[in-house]
Parts: structure tokens; sequence; C-alpha cells
């Protein structure tokens, strides 16, 4: 258990800039995911502080000792890779056992230390099979037994549910988190999977492009994104655009929105984001002009029934709009109806330039 | 069941002209002719002269008869397992760094360069190798050139010739046989068994080498087989220390005529071979 320190870390192959100048810290205990689209250096961010990839320049510490020229099997970490990567020539047990052998322990702690392992993952019962016996579920389980009883000073893990149906990632979501809070180990989650990344994890790092966009609590970065593309890649958002003028966004020549109070945007173009489902929806007579500030008038163009909730979405002369509403919350407006779109203007998030 | 039981004869059916030219070759080609040695090898002579052939067993009691047999057989088996062994050694390495450390076109390069010596004739291989090996040959000429003392250099016609021509001629077999069972090997199983906290070794050792074992495998049945009953290169590179137990055969069939012995013997030495294989597939079994 440890507290990793990511400095000034770059990597390139060939002429791409895999990780661009990332510095981020991961707290002793915490539960942390990268979260960014393929190609935006979050895995191989976590393999240089594995010690897969080294990096070219920068330096990571695990404790405060500089790890970045130390071998993979002598940093303590431990790891779950995406297709689990189990020993296929070893009986579950022996899988789980592999880091403790190799360490030089013998005997009865190794058996012990195995039971533990097995039994925190609930899989006790088939410690005598092979891998290909399991599910993928369990496969997984095996895994992180593997990983952590080997007692790491950080859990590395790459996007290890990617491989599972949505019903057991869910489950093995939770699993995972009990785990984690059980064994206390600092754990590091990539993932593109940005409700896997909201759901499971105290604090969430965005990549893009090789640079870290954003680093906070789930919470933070939902309510408060920095740019827009920390508003899309994590949640649904509206963005409006428009040119700032006493204290109220001029969308076009007859739209004009209010913002938050207390923004002192500077005069300008400002983007802003605003989640659908802060989106009020409202049917309106047709030919009535808008006569509040923050009112967006238009005409529902699809509406998308998941259940628990309808996404409306509304065209506002040229500007797609989308506004979710939970069911139960007034009756079902139809695809065609002139609509009225309105918010509290404090919802409404100013994105500093990109 | 009544259905399952159509559907299989169906599908048997559907391979029967898939199955059947392959089929059809395997039984002209070495069933039939292995048919007719089974019969040569019970004659007592085959020499159009004599008309009275009759069926016999003294063959086979030959080979028990002069110890000489036996001891070329202990001989050429002794040289198979040392061919193997070498190939082995210095084999799968190479089809380690061709899997797991070159990629693209690099690999393709290298993989080109060990299946070279197959386009040439195995005849030219061998011979080219005595102009390698003799005094005065290439490496003797080589070696004084850049040695600064005097080296008389004369692998000609001896047993260290005939290995080093057979291994030449076998390793590819070892190289391939290898890389495909290590081109099978997730990356990820190496990874994950690093970030256990295995050294490299450890981890050649208890995952990489136990996964690969089925191609070193296949690959030592492949060299070991022929090469026990190998003739062309201890002919050719061993001169009279190269008198092994494949070219005695030989003889029996080109310089002595003396096709049932020849037939005889190479029946013991198929059952040898077939002996130790039957022995050695438990224990390597298990072993994997």
């Amino acid at each position: 258990m440890a507290r990793v320190e990511v400095q000034n870390v770059s990597l390139t192959f060939g002429a791409h800039k895999a990780v661009d100048d990332v510095s981020i810290a991961f707290e002793d205990g915490g539960f942390y995911a990268l979260l960014g689209p393929s190609g935006s250096g979050k895995t191989t961010l976590l393999r240089m502080i594995a010690g897969f990839e080294f990096p070219d320049e920068g330096s990571i510490r695990i404790d405060g000792e500089a790890v970045e020229n130390v071998p993979v099997n002598r940093r303590r970490i431990g790891m779950v890779f995406q297709n689990y990567a189990l020993f296929p020539n070893m009986s579950v047990e022996a899988n789980v056992a592999f880091g403790l052998e190799v360490r030089g322990e013998t005997g009865e702690a190794v058996r012990r230390a195995v039971a533990e392992a097995l039994d925190l993952v609930q899989l006790g019962a088939l410690a005598k099979r092979r891998p290909h016996q399991l599910s993928g579920g369990q496969r997984q389980r095996v895994a992180l037994a593997r990983a952590i009883v080997t007692k790491p000073r950080v859990l590395l893990l790459d996007e290890p549910l990617s491989a599972l149906d949505k019903a057991l990632r869910t489950d093995m979501q939770v699993e995972l988190k009990r785990i984690q809070r059980e064994v206390g180990v600092t754990t590091i989650f990539v993932t593109h999977d940005q409700d896997e990344a909201l759901s499971i994890s105290d604090r969430i790092g965005i990549l893009k492009d090789g640079r870290i966009v954003q680093e906070g609590a789930p919470e933070e970065i939902y309510d408060r994104p920095k740019s827009e593309f920390a508003a899309t890649f994590l949640g649904e958002a509206n963005i409006l655009s428009g040119e700032v003028s006493g204290g109220r966004l001029q969308l076009d020549a007859t739209t004009a929105i209010a913002l938050p109070q207390g923004t002192n945007a500077a005069p300008g173009r400002l983007r802003c984001a605003i989640r659908p489902e802060r989106v009020r929806i409202a049917a309106a007579p047709t030919g009535v002009n808008g006569d509040r500030a923050g009112q967006l008038r238009g005409t529902v163009v699809r509406r998308l029934f998941s259940g628990s909730a309808s996404t409306y979405f509304v065209d506002c002369t040229g500007r797609e709009m989308k506004a979710i509403v939970q069911r139960g919350g007034g009756a079902d407006i139809v695809v065609g109806s002139p609509v009225a779109l309105d918010w509290d203007p404090a919802d409404l998030i100013p994105l500093p330039a990109a | 069941m009544a259905t399952t039981g159509t559907r299989r004869q169906n599908g048997l059916a559907k391979a029967l002209p898939l199955l059947t030219p392959a089929y059809a070759w395997l039984t002209l080609a070495i069933f039939l002719p292995l048919s007719a040695m089974v019969y040569f090898s019970l004659l007592t002579s085959m020499s159009p002269s004599e008309q009275s052939s009759s069926l016999t067993l003294a063959n086979y009691a030959a080979f028990f008869s002069d110890p000489l047999y036996a001891t070329l057989l202990w001989r050429s088996l002794q040289l198979g397992l040392l061919v193997t062994l070498i190939c082995v050694v210095v084999g799968f390495p190479a089809a380690y760094v061709l899997a797991k450390i070159f990629k693209g076109r690099a690999r393709e390069a290298i993989f080109l360069l060990v299946i070279l010596p197959f386009w040439s004739n195995s005849l030219v291989r061998v011979f080219s190798w005595s102009m390698v090996l003799r005094e005065g040959g290439i490496l003797d000429t080589a070696l004084n050139a850049v040695l600064p003392f005097e080296v008389t250099f004369d692998l000609m016609y001896s047993f260290p010739a005939v290995v080093i021509g057979l291994v030449h001629s076998y390793l590819p077999y070892m190289v391939l046989t290898c890389y495909l069972s290590l081109q099978a090997i997730d990356d990820a199983l190496i990874e994950a068994a690093r970030s256990l906290g295995a050294s490299r070794f450890t981890t050649l050792r208890r995952v990489v080498a136990p996964l690969a074992l089925p191609g070193v495998l296949a690959g030592s049945a492949l060299i070991f087989i022929p090469v026990v009953g190998s003739f062309m290169e201890p002919r050719i590179l061993g001169g009279r220390g190269g008198t092994l137990y494949g070219t005695v055969i030989e003889d029996q069939f080109t310089a002595v005529y003396n096709w049932p012995l020849g037939a005889a013997l190479s029946f013991i030495l198929l059952a040898v071979v077939l002996a130790i294989l039957l022995v050695s597939a438990p224990v390597l079994r298990k072993a994997a």
C-alpha cells in the first residue's frame, strides 16, 4: 500500500507521443480510474507504472522510491490484465501461489495465503480447477486473487471488466470495490467506460492525446467539467456556444440565454455545457417567441425511451438539444410537438476555451 | 438419437471426398510398399537366379546373431539423441527471439533465413559442408587467417562432421515447431509472470517452457526419427567413421543387394523407434 507519484512523464513511440508530460498523484489506499478513449495513453501510463514501459522523461515514485528504472518484477505491484492472463498450465491454486513461490515462500504459509485470497474472491471451492474450466467472471476473480495475494504496493487493472457481459460487469464492479476496500491497496484502474469510471472510483483522471485533461472526484468532474471533452466524454452534455455580452450569452441574432450569476467571463466567444437531465421540457404553442432568459424553443425530432427515463432530441432552429425526463415526471410529449426548453441558469457550466 | 446418427453419417459422407485423396495416396505410397517390404524381409533370397525362395525368420535372427548390428543401432540412437539435443539448444532460443522479440518485417526476414536451407538440394548442402570442413577447406583457411598461430583443422570424415551436417539439415524443423508453439503463448502471460515478481529466467522455466513443450516434442520427434535412420550425411561427411545403422541398411539395398536383410533391419529400426516413442509418451505427457 503506497502513494504513487507520476511526475512530468513522457513516452514517445516512433513519431507518436503516447504520453505527453503527465503528472498525477495516486494517494495511499485510493481507487483511481484512468478514463479515456482508445489511443489516449491511459494504458501506456499504466504500463509505465507497472514497469512494462519505461518513460523517456520524468519520474515515477512508489512510496517516495524512484522506480522508473526498476524492472517490473522488483516493483512489488499487482496487475490484472484485460484477458485475465491466467497460466493455462496451472490450476487455480497454482496460479495464485505463483507470485508467492517466485518470492521464495514455501509450504504452509503459501497454502494459507492462497486459501485466504481465494476466499476473499469467493472461489475457495474451485481451487483445483484449471483456468479453462472457469467462466469469464470466475477467471477474473482468480486473476484478482493472484494479483493481491502478494500484498502489492499498488494494484493495476487494465480494462479488467471489458470482456464480461453487462450484468456480470456490474456485479464485478461492486465486488471489485468491496475487495479493494477490504484490502486497502492503492488501485489504478484503466477503462474507456465512463459509467464504470463514475461508479467504481474515488477519483478519475481523464486522458486525451497523451495528456491528463482533468483529474478529480467523479461528482466534481461531472458537475464542473473544465473542457468540452471532459463534459462530453464523462456523461452527456449539450454544448452551447455564443458571444458574451452583459451577463448573457448571445447564441445568435435573436436568442440569448442567461449565464450563471457571478460568471465574470470576458466579452468574447464562450462555450457552455448543460446536462440533459437539467433541461426541463414543456409543450409550448407554436408562434410564440422566447420571452424568458434561459429558454429555447424547438420541435421534438426524436424520443428515446429507456425505461426509467426518456431522452428527447429537440431541434432548436438548427441546434440539437437533448433533454432527459425521468419516468413519471409528466406526460409524454409526442415527436413533432413544439416545445420550450428551460433550465436554471446555475446549471449552465461555462467551459474555459480549449 | 436417430437424427444425430443420420447427421453424423451425413458429416462422414461430406468429409469423404476431402479425405479420400490423402488416404488413397497414403495407402498407395506407404502402406503397399511397406507391406511388400514386410514380405521381402521374410524371404530367404530375392535373386532371380534362385527359383526356390522360401519364407524364413533368418533375416531377423541375423540382427541378434551379430552384435555389430546392435552396436551400430546403439550408435545411431545416440547420434539421434545428440543431434536432437543440439537442435533444441540451438533452435529454441532462435524460435523464442523470432516469436517474441522480432515483429513485422524483421521477423519475416529472419524467418526466411531459417527456411532458406529447404530451398536448396539436400545433397548439395551436404557436399558443401565437405568443402567447409576438410583440411585446407573454408573453415581451416579462415581460422588460419585470423589466428596468430598455425592450426590444422580437419573435421572431415569424423563423427563431429556427421553431427554438424545433420544439425544443419534438421535445425529448421525445430525452429519452426518451437516458433509455432511459442507464438501461441499470449504475451500477457509473460507479463503476468513478471508482474508477480518472476525474473526472466523463472518466467521462461515456469511459464514459457511448459507451454512451448508440445512444440519442442514435435520438433524432437521430427528430427530424432529420421536422424536415427540417416545414411546420406554419415556416408558423405563421416567416411569410415560414419558407418551407422542407416548406412548398413542402405548397403543392403544398393551395394550388397541383400534386400531381405535390409528390409528386416529396417523393421527392427522401426520397432525400436516406435517402442521408444511409446515408452516416452506417458512420461512426456505428464511433464506437459
